[in-house]
Parts: structure tokens; sequence; C-alpha cells
């Protein structure tokens, strides 16, 4: 199936996010869409899959106009979309969630589920997807539901597949799986839409690549495009997208973290974890995401319960410690999600400014406010961190993402403290605000704050740790200097043993597309990740030595 | 271990532009207040929503009248008569509760007729003259109190239907400290109000603690509660040794000491008490306590999110504990206002329908203590002037009930209004539409 | 620094409960379940077996029986006291349950939370009737609950539907009234049973009708909604009632005949459960159709399947095609059906005539019937039985001169809910996007 997008513009307000972009996907292509969050790639999508209306252009399928109304209309005509968040009910099981919508039915409404298992099962080995029908959503490991996610794409015919950011939720082991998918299909005849920002992977997997900047086509390139090329095609200008950074001084341990474990209802989520942090130190904890940061942070925050072991600074005992015992020893926190635990969207900038310390002077005295002085360290704060508001009264829920940042980190780095916590402090940021965020952390930690970074982009973490620490299912699978090659980290990532040091290896083969990568495959529906290898398996963090990895990072962060 | 990362910030949403406000920081003045209220038609969406509340009202009353019913009967014969009737009897029912809740002039040619002022005075007919306005402000007071035992709670995220159940508890208390004890003066009344504050502060304490400990939702707590109070006064009033009164098989206490009565505010003849005073300094209260202390400030944040106050270092269930306490007590106020103001005696009646009253006062006052008292004093006002307008239209009293519900609910769907009457919708930005989140999100 | 008004409007965003694993601590602990149980033991020990003398006699024949089954006589303190200790030792088991020291599944610790509860029951009966000589009729009992039960069953079947869909319905209590009343009339005016019953389901949906449209399309907070709509049901029955029902009308408009006892041959014989379960007026079996259809509908059927995708993830559904706002007025007013039936009991299926607030917080009662039965049909009618039968325990008490004040029993049911939503429901979690509107983007 030909699929063209004619001149397709869509605006919001005064924002337009898709500014007559046409391309062009042939049948059997794997077609990516590269830009950095913001460009407009995921509006494109929804105008491609019927979920907008566009405000102008069109969309070609085989030289016929065709407009969507829905995404009925879109699946109906042969395009499938696999979603950055999925669209997956979780207490539902793989088949109901496949089903959902185009259900076998019998007279009545009666479901018929032994055809659709059996159907699931029939796509699930075509195209080596391996999904057990009946098993629930919600108890499936993220790269499974992906898989789910897909053959529900398939179920319902699709010609072309959209796959939105589809590796920001993988470990390295688990996209060389997808790719190794996406290249089944993409063989079988059916076209693929790849969106992401990641440079490498997109030349690992693209045949053709359209670069989206500011809603605007702004190139096209077949691999083997360099890295510069796309990078500046992504990002438009020379950013210096390495924060600059003096060598680390750092001093006496600050925060000591032992053998903590917390638990929830699915098991151990954090299980024995101990790293120690020193004063005017970054360390950054790398690890897919859904590996027990999220618990981590809670619990160091005293937000979760620690079923076990003990959370040090300077020497305090904070285990047992309430959130406000922590914020008060000094403790700043940066939580992963700035709209649902860093701000109170209705309150006003200033009252944000505020929110772990109303209760102590200058802004009260006693029970009462002190409002002038609430304002004055308002107007102080944005002042400072260039936070672009229209005044102080402005809620912070109307604020972009990266001016939100801003003003949660004004918080947390305004006043004393000794220990930073930030916790994916850039996702969702322009390339602006991520500098500015980085270049705030690099101060903080020159001015001897122990700081703590959990990231699952290494781009991010390359970029700001002094030291590496892995986390691989509630624990730390290894520590690791910031020249550490990305294959290794990937590979500690994955579960990979510590073998006590750093892994020397120089560069490795050229990724073959041809080239399945055997040692990796994992076989069953519900492991977590690639089952622990004693060789490095390729990852999709392109080949390349050490050396390689900081000069191509440096264009990478996105 | 399973779950997606949150989103990213997808380009669909543009970040609206901040509305310019005054000065940064500054605070905005009264003619700033009045400028945005009408751009973002908040105060012409509640008018509209009044005035179609009220032709509702009216269409309700005139059509359940049996003359009108009959009149409409022989509509093609006589359909100016038809009509007549219907806009009488609506008309009719509406100015009679203006006469009974803001003036009667009436009273004003009584008065005149009077042979000497003095004794006009000393007779009551100057009186006579305010009372509507005072009777008002008696109905009012409760209203007040009770609205705010339902506001303060919801600007922290928390729907208190409890007010029956609180007020009940106060009203024992009241009731119990009034006619068991003898006091001076002064001294009396004051320990009465601080026990009816304890007395209804107990029961919202409950409520709270259940919802802070087990996380049950405090709207079916409150709602059980209030049976579970409504039965236990009576139960109190009815068995002998308790608190029913000796001598006689009513359900009902011994009147309350005159040393623990409210003390009147203009003379003998008009009811209007300082139960009113307390209510007005509660308004004052309450608005100083939210937007003026650190409390304030948790309430507010945990209302607005719970999550982000957890970890700014809020103890989340402590506040819900503390604000359903002092909501408890103001609904107690409340019940010292009627026992100790008006009633003098407690019957298995005595909390009247204040809880649910309480409800639509705290939603037209929009949840600010200024709202609830400007909505206390308009429920305040036609629950004054409906047992007159029974009396002379025959028009049942529960037409209150329906036209103060009607108010909120067209209150609360601008929306809705906003269709009936083609208005402009508000500038982007400004946020209209009133979003849910459930209760168990 | 005042915020704008837009940003603080009421209603304001009701806050996310507390999260999974928060600081939050449970009323007592793990330990509330074994203590629970040791405490009714004890309860059966201390309270009823050292006042309990004499023999009780269980009767299990209900009158013009074909088949007789034999009394059951007990000797009723050791009953209390064998009930009491087997408590304690349940409580044991649970405590061990608990410590880790053996493993119940979920299965077994509802099993004996369940024979806990029937022990106290044995337990208090055994006391009742102890001496008395009169026996207690077992039969009677049970089918009084479950006749008292039909309005609190329908209306927990119809949140079931709703709440499935991601709509909360606090206006159960609404539509019972209104179908009450609505019913009444219809049947007084025609003359016609079913065509009452028509109309009360009619009724049920009107409330319906204007639930879905303020929650649906204007998105109001839904938990307010659902209170405002009640408190104008309220106030439109009780106005209607006094301007129309009583004086000239009372005989033609609010003297409804009511339908009869049916028994279904065969099925009705069976002993002890024949009389109780297939001998009662066409509501029973109305309940019966509407739960068999509900249970299979929501897990077999494509309706189901999709009617709960648009409850957890609307927006997956949304995706695939399913018109998720469709589909919510649609089972909203559908739902409302089976509420207005259960409303028409009030009046058609037992007293006859309507009366102000007759429904007296039974809507209120079946929503926490759906929580305690954790959103599924069959638990719904499991809780919904357990209210029904403390109120009707509460009635049959009294009739056979159990010295407990009437009012103490009859805020026993309201009790229990607090208890059960409290204490030993645990936490139950909704469908994941009830109560929150769903916007396409």
């Amino acid at each position: 199936m030909e699929l063209e997008l004619r001149g397709i513009t869509k605006r919001f307000g005064p924002l337009v996010a898709n500014d007559g972009i046409s391309l062009s996907v042939a049948p059997g292509q794997v077609h990516a869409l590269l830009g950095e969050n913001g460009a407009g790639k995921t509006t494109l999508m929804n105008v491609l899959f019927g979920l907008t209306r566009p405000d102008q252009g069109a969309i070609h399928i085989d030289g016929k106009a065709a407009s969507f109304r829905s995404p009925k209309d879109a699946i109906a005509a042969g395009i499938g979309m696999v979603h950055q968040h999925f669209m997956l009910v979780p207490v539902f099981t793989v088949a109901e969630n496949v089903t959902l919508g185009i259900e076998q039915a019998g007279p009545a409404g009666l479901l018929d589920r032994r055809k659709t298992r059996a159907e699931v099962r029939e796509l699930s080995h075509r195209y080596g997807l391996d999904v057990d029908p009946d098993a629930l959503i919600e108890d499936l490991p993220v790269g499974i539901q992906q898989r789910v996610e897909i053959v529900k794409a398939l179920v319902r015919q699709a010609n072309v597949l959209i796959l939105d950011e589809p590796t920001a939720v993988l470990t390295p082991a688990e996209t060389e799986e997808l790719f190794r998918i996406i290249r089944q299909l993409r063989d079988g005849g059916t076209s693929i839409i790849f969106i992401s920002h990641k440079l490498k992977e997109v030349q690992a997997i693209a045949d053709t690549i359209t670069v989206l900047r500011r809603g605007k086509v702004v190139g096209q390139r077949q691999p083997p495009a360099t890295e510069d090329d796309l990078a500046s095609l992504m990002v438009g200008r020379d950013v210096q997208l390495r924060v600059s950074k003096e060598p680390a001084e750092p001093g006496d341990v600050v925060l000591d973290v032992a053998g903590l474990t917390v638990a929830s209802e699915h098991g151990l989520p954090v299980n024995g974890l101990s790293f120690q942090v020193r004063a005017g130190e970054i360390l950054g904890i790398a690890g897919v995401q859904g590996n027990g940061q999220t618990e981590l942070c809670e619990a160091l925050m005293g937000l979760r319960p620690a079923a076990a072991g003990a959370v040090t600074l300077n020497g305090r005992d904070l285990t047992r410690a309430s959130p406000r015992a922590r914020l008060r020893a000094g403790v700043a926190y940066v939580p992963e999600d700035r709209r649902e635990d860093g701000l109170v969207g209705t309150f006003s900038v200033a009252e944000n400014l505020i929110l772990d310390t109303y209760n102590r002077p200058p802004f009260a005295s006693g029970v009462n406010l002190q409002l002038p002085a609430i304002r004055a360290n308002a107007t102080a704060l944005i002042d400072e961190f260039d936070v672009r508001t229209g005044s102080p009264a402005t809620p912070a829920g109307t604020l972009s993402g990266g001016n939100q940042q801003k003003v949660i980190l004004a918080r947390e780095v305004g006043r004393e403290h000794k220990v930073l916590i930030a916790s994916q402090p850039t996702r969702g940021l322009d390339v602006g605000s991520i500098e500015f965020v980085h270049r705030r952390i690099v101060e903080q930690r020159d001015h001897g704050v122990a700081v703590v970074i959990v990231s699952s982009e290494l781009d991010e973490i390359y970029a700001l740790a002094d030291r590496i620490a892995v986390m691989y299912e509630g624990r730390i699978t290894g520590f690791r200097d910031p020249d550490v090659p990305a294959a290794e980290l990937g590979r500690l990532m994955a579960g990979g043993a510590d073998g006590g040091h750093a892994l020397e290896f120089g560069p490795l083969p050229e990724m073959d597309d041809s080239a399945a990568p055997d040692s990796a495959a994992p076989d069953s529906a519900t492991t977590a990740a690639a089952p622990e290898t004693t060789e490095a398996p390729e990852t999709t963090e392109a080949p390349e030595g050490p050396a390689d990895t900081d000069a191509t990072d440096s264009q990478e962060e996105s | 271990m399973t779950t997606p990362p949150p989103a990213t910030e997808p380009a669909a949403t543009p970040p609206p532009e901040a509305e310019p406000d005054g000065q940064p920081g500054s605070h905005r003045s009264f003619g700033d207040i009045i400028r945005l209220a009408i751009q973002e038609n908040t105060v012409t969406i509640t008018v509209l929503a009044l005035v179609t509340a009220t032709v509702l009202g009216g269409l309700l009353t005139a059509f359940t009248n049996s003359a009108v019913l009959t009149a409409w009967g022989h509509f093609f014969s006589a359909p100016g008569n038809a009509v007549g009737s219907a806009w009488d009897a609506a008309f009719g029912t509406y100015w009679a509760l203006f006469e009974g809740s803001v003036f009667n002039p009436h009273t004003v040619a009584a008065l005149f007729q009077q042979a000497s002022f003095s004794a006009a005075i000393h007779d009551g007919f100057l009186s006579a003259v305010f009372n509507p306005l005072s009777e008002t402000a008696v109905q009012a007071t409760p209203l007040i109190l009770t609205g705010l035992a339902v506001a303060l709670p919801y600007r922290a995220g928390l729907f208190n239907i409890g007010g029956q159940s609180q007020f009940i508890g106060g009203a024992i208390m009241a009731a119990w400290l009034g006619y068991a004890y003898n006091m001076p003066f002064f001294v009396h009344v004051v320990v009465c109000c601080v026990g009816a504050f304890v007395g209804g502060a107990a029961l919202g304490w409950l409520a709270g603690e259940i919802k802070a400990r087990t996380g049950a939702h405090e709207v079916i707590v409150t709602i059980m509660l209030n049976y579970v109070m409504l039965y236990f006064l009576a139960y109190l009033l009815s068995s002998h040794s308790l608190m029913e009164a000796p001598g006689g098989s009513n359900a009902i206490t011994l009147p309350i000491t005159s040393n623990a009565h409210l003390p009147l505010l203009a003379g003998t003849h008009l009811r209007i008490n300082a139960g009113f005073l307390i209510a007005l300094v509660a308004a004052l209260a309450v608005w100083w306590l939210l937007n003026r202390t650190t409390t304030g400030f948790e309430f507010r944040s945990i209302g607005a999110n719970t999550r982000a106050s957890r970890v700014a270092g809020m103890n989340v269930e402590r506040n819900w504990t503390l604000v359903m306490t002092i909501s408890g007590g103001l609904a107690g106020l409340a019940a010292a206002s009627v026992i100790l103001g008006t009633d003098f005696t407690l019957n298995p009646q005595s909390y009247g329908t204040y809880g649910i009253d309480a409800i639509t006062v705290a939603l037209l006052g929009l949840g600010r203590p200024g709202g609830v008292v400007a909505a206390g004093l308009l429920f305040g006002a036609l629950h004054a002037g409906s047992p007159g307008m029974q009396v002379s239209t025959g028009t049942p009293v529960q037409i209150v009930q329906v036209i103060q519900a009607l108010i909120v609910l067209l209150v609360a769907a601008p929306p809705l209004i906003r269709a009936m009457y083609r208005l402009r919708a508000a500038r982007a930005g400004g946020v209209s539409t009133t979003m849910s989140k459930g209760w168990n999100s | 620094m005042t915020t704008p008004a837009s940003a603080e409007r009421l209603p304001v965003l009701l806050p996310p409960g507390p999260r999974a694993g928060d600081a939050a601590a449970r009323f007592g602990g793990r330990f509330a379940a074994p203590i629970t149980y040791a405490v009714f033991g004890l309860l059966n020990i201390l309270v009823f077996g050292l006042h309990a003398h004499g023999d009780a006699t269980l009767s299990f024949t209900p009158e013009f029986a074909k088949v007789s089954v034999p009394n059951l006589t007990l000797a009723a303190a050791a009953t209390c006291y064998v009930c009491g200790v087997v408590s304690i030792a349940l409580a044991v088991v649970r405590l061990l349950d608990v410590l880790g020291t053996i493993h119940l599944g979920r299965v077994w610790r509802r099993v004996i939370v369940g024979v806990v509860l029937f022990l106290f029951i044995i337990a208090l009966l055994a006391w009742a009737d102890g001496g008395q000589t009169i026996p207690f009729n077992i039969v009677n009992l049970l089918s009084g609950t479950l006749s008292d039960s039909i309005p609190i069953m329908l209306g927990a079947l119809t949140g079931v539907i709703c709440s499935t869909s991601g709509v909360i319905n606090i206006a159960i209590e609404g539509q019972l009234l209104l179908g009450a009343f609505c019913a009444a009339i219809a049947t007084s005016a025609t003359g016609s049973l079913w065509l009452g019953l028509l109309c009360g389901a009619l009724a049920g949906s009107l409330v319906g009708i204007l639930l879905a449209l303020f929650a649906i399309a204007y998105r109001v907070d839904q938990i307010v909604l659902g209170v405002v709509l009640n408190t104008l049901v309220l106030g439109l029955t009780g106005y209607l009632y006094n301007a129309l029902l009583t004086g000239t009308y009372s005989n033609t408009l609010n003297n409804p005949n009511t339908f009869n006892q049916l028994k279904i041959p065969l099925l009705g014989d069976i002993p002890i459960i024949g009389p109780v379960l297939f001998d009662g007026t066409v509501f029973l079996y109305i309940t019966y159709i509407v739960l068999a259809g509900v249970q299979i509908g929501l897990t077999r059927t494509r309706w189901g399947l999709r009617t709960r995708a648009v409850g957890e993830h609307p927006v997956a559904a949304d995706t695939v095609g399913i018109r998720v706002l469709a589909y919510r007025y649609r089972n909203v007013i559908i739902a409302g059906l089976i509420a207005g039936i259960g409303g028409a009991y009030f009046t058609i299926g037992s007293v006859g005539s309507f009366g102000p607030d007759m429904t007296s917080g039974e809507g209120y009662i079946a929503l926490a019937a759906m929580i305690f039965g954790r959103y599924t049909p069959f638990g719904a009618i499991g809780a919904a039985l357990l209210f029904g039968f403390t109120t009707q325990l509460q009635s049959v008490l009294s009739s056979i001169n159990v010295p407990i004040q009437s009012n103490l029993l009859l805020l026993a049911p309201y009790v229990v809910t607090i208890v059960v939503v409290a204490g030993l429901v645990g936490k139950v979690r909704g469908p994941r996007a009830e109560g929150v509107p769903f916007i396409k983007s």
C-alpha cells in the first residue's frame, strides 16, 4: 500500500504543530520519523491515525484521497498504531485486548473466546511474537505488552504500522528483539513508520529517515547518513549538548543507602540496593524504566516505607523519617512526574515555589503566612531561573513543561540542601530547557551538593554523571566510570553479571541487518528481560568504542 | 515493573498564555475582580442560573395549583384567564416569599396607623417592618455555618455530607449544657457554644479519622453517620432516663435556661440574635484560615493535588482529620445558633434540612466563605419567606428545596446556561467546566 | 498573592485517593480481621450467652406450607457459648494466617468471615428467643430479608452497571424515590400495576438521563451531582406530595393497589428455601433476572467487554473505535430503569401509598453494598442481603419484645455499613476511570 501525506497542517491555537508536512511511505519499507520532543511527530501520527483532523492537507492511499474521521476509518484503511502509552486495558487478558472492538461474538453478543484465542496464537506464531492469549496485561512485562499492541494492529490487517517511540521502555536486548520483528514484518510487505528521537536506533533500523523540526520537514536521508548531519537537522543549530563540566572533586560521603528493600504487591521492586554519594559528585543511576527506580526515589523520600535497609544522610539515620523530616534534613527532590508529584497545578507559581517551605520563616511566622516575603521570593526566583510566566500569580499548571521544571528546580535548589535527587529531570523537555536543567545540576555539584540522577536516557547519564550505577530489578548490577562503553552499560541494564571491573571492548563489528542475534532471544512471554549471557549481545547502541561514545553522545542529546 | 513511563510532552498541548493580571503578584482590586468575573461570565452565569431556576420554580408552582389547573382546563375558551392565573400563582408565590424575607409594605402601613410613635415602637410595629429581614438573618445563620462546614473540607478535597450528624452532635451538647446546668449569664452562653462546637467536632473527627485510617470514602461514612445520629437522637429523646423532659411523653428536652440564650440584637420583638454575628465571624475566620495561614495552605494544596502535597512533606491524613474536625465544629455552632438562639429546646426534628441545604449553599457559594455568606443569605431568605408563602398562597414549603437544587444544578453546569442563553464562552485559559476525578483515582 | 478566581472555582478537583502503599496506616493494620472475629466471639459469650436463658425454638415452616419441617430447639445459653468459642477459634486460625504460620487462600478467608457472621446471628437469635414461648420463624426472617433487600439489590446492580461504565451514580437514592413516587401515582390513577411498574422504571431512567447529561456532557463533578439530584428529587417529591397527594387527590392519586405474592409451583414447595426464594412478588423474580442478566452480560458478552473497557481505559476503547460517551449514556439510562423498578417496590410492591422520603437512605446503602461487593454483581447482592438482614432483624426483634430500644435497632444497619466499609472490606479498587470524564482529544 502506497501511503502519502500531502501538505498536512495542524494548529492548536497559535501553535503550529504540523506545517505543510509531506512524505510518502512505500510498501515494505521502514520509514523513520526523527525529531526532538515537540517537533510534531506525535501530532502527525495522530492525524494519520484519525485521532485528529488536519486543518489543511490530505492523506492519499494508493493514489486516492482518504479522510479519517476516527481511528476506525484509519484502521479500516489498513493503518495500525502502537502508541507510546499502550492502549491496553490492564485488567483484561491479551485476547480480550486484542479483540476489543472487533469481537468475535455469537447471537446475543456472547463472546466466542476460543476463536479469539486461536487467532491470537496464530498471528503470534507467524511473526514470532509469542504472546499468551490468557495472560493478564498487568502481569506482563512492558516488552511483551508492546507485542500485544502489535498483534492488535496485525489482527486488524494493518498494512502500515506506526510505532511511536517504541524503544522508550525496552532494554537494549528487547530493542533488538523488536527490530527483528520489524524486519520480519517489513519483509512480509508491511510498511513501518518508526517514530523516535534516538539517532542511533533510527540509523540501525530505517530504510528512509525524515527529519522533523518545529513542525516542518527539514530533510530526508537514507542511511548511512552521518550522525552529525542528522543531529544538526534535528536541532537546527550548533547546540552544545554536552554541558561543560569540570572534573568532580568529591568530598565526604553524604548519602549512604545500604541494603534498601521496598515491598509492593508485585514483589520487591527494590531489593537490597546499596550505594553512596559524596559531596560534589553526581551519581547517575541508569536503567530501563520499570526496574524499581520510581520505588527507589519514593523510598528515599519517605513516600514509601522501607522494608529493610538504611538511608543515612551525613550520619543521620533517615530510614524511618517522614518526608518532611527528610526535606528539612537537607534533601532536595525533583520528582519524575512533575505535574502529578512536583507541582500543584492550580496554585500560583509563587505558591508552588514555597510548597515545601511555606511553614517556615520568612514565609510564615507561626501559623500566619507572610505574603510580602512569599511574593519577593517568587519574583527573585523567577528572575534567577528565567521562568517564562506572566506573573507570579499565574497557575503553575499553565506553564510549559520546561518552565514547570524550572519552577520545581528553583524551589528545590533555592533552599539549603545537601543532597539533590532528580528523577528523569529532562523527560519531555525541549533542548533549551534540557541544557538549562543540566547546567543547574552541575552547578549544584560544584557547590558541594551530592547529586543523584535517575535517568533512563543513557545520553543524559553520560552527560552528567561522575559515576554511573546501573539498576536492574531492584538492585545495582554494577558501578562504572563515565567512560564505560554503552554496550557494557546495556549489558548491565539487562541483568548481566558484574565482572567487577569495566569490560574493555574495542569497537564491535558493524551491525548487519541480516544477522539475527541468537543469544538474546527471550523465548518466554513472561520473563522480564533477556537471559543472562556470558557474551555481550549486540545492542542497538551502535557498536563503538569508548572514545566514540563521547563524541557521538554529545550530538545525540536531544 | 510493567507500566510504561509517563508521557513526553506531546506537541499537541500548547502552553496557553498566562493571563495578564495587573502587576505581578499584586493584590487584585475590587474593580479588577468584578471586571474579571463579568469577563469570564461567572457573575452572568450565576445570575442567569438564578433567573432560570426562578422561572422553573414559578412554572412548578403555577401548574400544581388547582385553580390554575382548572383555568387551563378551559384554555381554549379563556386563554387570557389561563395565562393570567398561572402568572398570578407564580408571582403570588414569589411575592409572598419576598414579603416574608425582605419587606412587607403592609407593615409600614400598619406602623403609620398607630397613635403615637413611641407606642408603636413599644408594641412592636416598628420591629414588624424589619421582621422579614430579621427572619432572613435568623434562617441564614445556620445555613451559613453549615455551608461553611461543607465548603471548608471541599477546598481540602473532601465532601462532607455529614453536616446533619455533626449538627446533631452539637445540638445534643448545647441542649444538655443548656438545661442541665446553671451558670452566670455570659459564661453559660459561651460554655454552651463551646460545647456545641466540641460535640459537632467529635462527629467530624470521627468521619475524618475513619477516612484517614482506612481510606473509606467520606461520602458513605458521613451519610451513614447522619442516619446513626438521627436515630441516636430519637433514642435519647424517647428514653425517659436520658434527655427527655420528665412529666410528659413528648420527645423533647427541658427548655434551655435563659442564661444560655443567645442575646437578641434588635429588641425583643425581633428574633435576630448573636448567632448571626457568630456566623459572620465564623465566615471571616474560615477565610483567614484558608488564605492567610499555613494550615489553610495545606488544606488547599491537598485539595488540589494530594500527591504533590505528600511529596512536599505535608501530612495528608492528619489534615483530613483536622479539616473534618473543624468542619464538624462549625456545624455544631450552627446547632448552637438554633438551639440557643431560636428554639431553646431540642426535639428529634431539630436538625431540619440543614445538612442538605448546606451542600447547596456551599456549592452556590463556590466554596468561598464570602460566597457562602451570600448564598446563605439568599437561601435564608427563601426559608424565611416560605412559611408565610404557604399560608397565603397554599404553595407547600418544599418548593424552596426544589428551587435551591435547581439553582445549584444550573450553576454547576455553566455550559448548559451558556447553551441556553447563547453566551460567548469565556476566553481560553479561563476554567469554566468543572472536572471531576472520582473517588479512587 | 491571590490566585485568579478561575483557578479555584468550585467544584474543585477532587483529590486522587491515597496511593497504594502509602503511609496511611490501616486501622489496626493486618490484625483487624482476627481481632474482629474475636470480638464477635466475646460478644456471643458475654452479651448473649450470659443473658440467655431457657430454650430457643427456631421454626422453619411458614403457614400453609405443604411440607412441614420440624422446629429446632436449642438451649439458648449453651448455643451462645458454643458460637462464641467457635468464633474465637476461628479468630485464632485467622491470626495464624496473618502471622504466616499457616496460609489461607482468599476463598477460605471469606468463608471464615461468613461463618463468624452466621454464628453471631445464631447466638443473637438464641438469646432473643430464649425463654420465649413463640418460636422464631426463620423462614419469615429470610423471606422478609429478601424482600426488604430488593430495592437495595436493584439499586446496587444499577450502581454496578454505572460504575463499570465509568460513571459514579450517587443518585440511586433519587432514582428509587422518584420511581416509588411515579409508580404510586400511575397505578393509583389508572388502576394498572404493570403501568405503574413501567412508570417507575421510566422515572428512574429520567434521573439517569439527568445524571448522564450533567456528568458526561457538562462534566460536572459526579459525586456532587448525585447529591444534588437526590436533593432535587427529594424536594420535588415532597413538594408534589404536599401539593397534590394530600387532601382532595389523595384517594385518586396516592392509593394504589399492590402486587400480590406469586408462588412458583413446585419450586415454591421445597422445604425451607422454597418459601424464601420462590414465593414473592414479581419484584423478586425481576431481581433474579436482572442479576443473571448483569452477571452474564458483564462477563461474557460483547456489551460487557466494551462496558468494562470504557470504565477502565476509555482512551484505549476510543482508539479501537468504541464510542465511549455513547456507551456511557446508554448504560446509565438503562441502569436507571433498574433503579426505578427498585423504587417502585417501595410503593406498589409493599405499602402502597407514597410518603415523603420513604426511601430513607437505602439508595446510599445500595452504594455501600456495591463497594462492599467489590463492584461485582454477586458481591453487591450479597452485601445488599446483609444490610437487608439487619433491617429485617430490627423489625423481627421488636416484634418479640426484645429489650432493645427500637431506635437503637434502627440504627444498626447504618453502623454495620460503616464498620463494613471502613474495617472489613479492605482496599477495594473500582474501575480505574470511574468518575473521570472522558474527553476526546
